[in-house]
């Protein structure tokens, strides 16, 4: 079966928020488009080494729905992560002297761009094994719902994670113990350069995930307003039966899988296309017309992105190797550490 | 007063005091529940603690064991009981590439407390996908302790100092031994043992077998054919397979200045090669004759009982290979 790899029609209608609201995940998308390029820029000048995968042109579905979930939630992600950290709220700094490598960073540079880590806002990585988290996200919902705890586990994964196991093994058991997951699909059509049909025999992810038992939903990835709308709705349902719901978020990514990958596997004109759908300027563009937003205001909030982004650069470039004396830390627990 | 009881019994017993004693203790696992556990380990827990914390799952290793790794993180103590070995290898992602990985990618601000139980062997004419022995696989990852109780003191007393670990501890336990009996106390506090050390199970001069698990009683019926024959055997079970023992190893074999090891995994790659290895690094000098190693055949595990046999250790090859260092 083909799908359609044209780019949904333009968000129409109104913006249903305060202006305050919505200017503020304008700006967390911002926010991440100015990390996302400097980063770029920075590994062209080796700064940045290893594997680095940018969430350009996804920025809406990281802002939308991590908007949607409380800070007490639990949150596993992929290795495409930096924007669900910062939104989540890690320091951009932090962010950016991880993927240097530096001591400052989260993971003190063990870990790398594929691996932010944060206790603190509840983030669970960061996990480099396409569909590897889908199983943790099953199971902080499995410990939440035994300890009569509230909170949920959002878990954002890829079309390419439905066609492993890990996938099809999750669903079936967030819901068969009516556990507390948002599952949470970010369908870019591609899994790195393989298009969604030349991978899966049924390309309706709602109706693999329905499959399961459990509500599918779908959002136009595109359209911030849409990801938050159908995720609060989500969450509400998740929250209330305390059983899973399946969202796939419709996105694409406007920049190479990797640093890596030459984008022979499609066409410009269909690149080209769905930047015309770019979240970042749809968005901003209806919230001038509603009145909502002043140019001054999108050139602040600009320019406060990149501000930010200056200083996180210069937070990395004033970091410390962690010493190579201490290359054995954290394989083990230390002694007297509890978990 | 001490008592007579089963490997599996020991186990049961040890399982039964974790989750009576800690609210975060779970198990789960196929057929841990209502069938009562495939090899009865979990007899009657059901009734006892509840469908919650006697967890049946799916045949989902890799997403029930995903789970446990999740539940651990969210402040459970699941214990998981993978049925086999076998079916670990569908799990393997999520026991090596986030379990064992977790602590180190996240700069130390998370642990995996969590126990993973399998049974491990041949023995039992399962032919080759029911037989293997891949605990020297697991012995290979950082991030992960890898324990062999082999007696009914460590089937009793390995389980508490696990759970109590940080990290995830993955427990092998070999299908032979379920139903070996042996003496245990009456009191309870006496039954932790430790999970750093290995242990010498009988005492010798002559040469030093260094071995584990279900070879541990093939070894000691080696050791008792020799001392027949005027061989002083030293029996050490290694019992923790990582982070090995190497001092251990070291003491039993410059004080016997010959060594045998036996390890039911397969020669290449295996457990064995990497205890001979070690002897080589820190006691080559105490040797008198060169290490000798009794592992399996290279070759799949047979069904029939003659070729099965003929594939594993045996205590007539250890003898051989014992005498082969004196000849």
């Amino acid at each position: 079966m083909n799908i359609d790899h044209h780019a949904p029609p333009p968000p129409a209608g109104p913006v249903p928020w305060q202006s305050d609201f919505a200017v503020g995940l304008l700006a967390d998308m911002v926010r991440i488009r100015r990390m996302e390029e400097k980063s770029a820029e920075l590994y062209g000048a080796g700064k940045i080494r290893g594997f680095l995968h940018l969430y350009i042109g996804e920025e809406a579905v990281a802002v939308g729905a991590l908007h949607a979930l409380s800070v007490e939630d639990n949150i596993v992600a992929t290795y495409r992560e930096h924007a669900h950290a910062l939104v989540r709220g890690m320091a951009m700094s932090t962010i950016m002297a991880e993927m240097y490598g530096r001591r400052e960073g989260c993971a003190h540079g063990r870990g790398g761009s594929m691996h932010l880590f944060d206790k603190a806002t509840r983030l669970f990585g960061g996990n480099a094994i396409v569909g590897g988290g889908l199983p943790l996200a099953v199971g902080l919902a499995l410990a939440a719902k035994m300890q009569n705890e509230n909170r949920i586990a959002a878990c954002f994964f890829g079309d390419g994670a439905v066609a492993e196991g890990a996938f099809h093994e999750s669903l079936n058991l967030a819901a068969l113990w009516k556990l507390p997951v948002l599952f949470c699909c970010e369908n870019n059509l591609y899994g790195m350069g393989t298009a969604l049909e030349r991978s899966e025999s049924q390309t309706d992810l709602c109706v693999k995930a329905a499959s399961y038992n459990m509500p599918a939903l779908r959002a136009d990835g595109m359209d911030i307003v849409d990801v938050h709308e159908i995720t609060r709705q989500a969450v509400q349902r998740v929250r209330e039966s305390r059983s899973p719901v399946f969202v796939e978020y419709q996105t694409y990514r406007f920049r190479a899988h990797s640093m890596f990958d030459a984008e022979l596997y499609r066409p410009k004109a269909e690149v080209e296309e769905w930047k015309t759908r770019g979240p970042i300027h749809t968005f901003s563009a209806r919230l001038k017309a509603e009145g909502k937003l002043t140019e001054e205001q999108f050139l602040a909030l600009d320019a406060a992105a990149n501000a930010e982004v200056a200083d996180a650069v210069a937070f990395a470039e004033a970091g410390t190797w962690e010493p190579v004396e201490d290359l054995l830390k954290d394989v083990h627990t230390p002694e007297g550490v509890a978990p | 007063m001490s008592r007579t009881l089963s490997y599996r019994e020991a186990m049961r017993e040890a399982m039964h005091e974790a989750l009576a004693n800690d609210p975060r203790v779970f198990l789960m696992g196929e057929d841990v529940g209502r069938y009562g556990g495939t090899y009865a380990f979990s007899k009657g827990f059901l009734d006892e603690f509840g469908p919650e914390r006697i967890r049946d799952t799916p045949l989902s290793e890799l997403g029930f064991v995903g789970a446990a790794i999740g539940a651990a993180l969210g402040g459970m103590r699941p214990i998981v009981e993978v049925m086999t070995v076998n079916f670990s290898l569908l799990a393997l992602d999520q026991i090596v590439n986030t379990a064992a990985l977790y602590r180190h990618m996240s700069g130390g601000q998370f642990s995996v407390p969590l126990v993973v139980r399998m049974t491990t062997g041949a023995g039992r004419q399962l032919a080759a996908q029911h037989s293997h022995s891949l605990e020297g696989w697991y012995a290979h990852i950082p991030g992960i302790k890898v324990l062999a109780p082999a007696t009914i003191e460590d089937a009793r007393g390995m389980l508490a100092p696990a759970l109590a670990d940080p990290d995830p501890v993955v427990i092998f336990e070999h299908a032979g031994l379920f139903n070996m009996e042996g003496e245990l106390p009456d009191t309870r506090d006496d039954l932790t043992v430790d999970i750093r050390s290995a242990r010498v199970r009988r005492i010798g001069t002559d040469v030093a077998i260094i071995t584990h698990g279900g070879s541990l009683s093939k070894a000691l019926a080696a050791a008792g054919q020799l001392a027949a024959e005027g061989i002083s055997a030293e029996v050490v079970d290694l019992r923790v397979l990582r982070p090995l023992d190497t001092a251990a190893i070291a003491a039993a074999v410059a004080k016997c200045r010959r060594a045998v090891v036996v390890d039911e995994g397969w020669k290449s790659g295996s457990l064995a090669a990497e205890v001979m290895a070690r002897i080589m690094e820190n006691v080559f000098y105490e040797l008198d004759a060169p290490v000798a190693r009794v592992c399996s055949e290279e070759v799949p595990i047979p069904y029939a009982k003659h070729l099965e046999d003929a594939a594993l250790p045996q205590p007539e090859k250890i003898v051989a290979a014992v005498k082969g260092l004196f000849a």
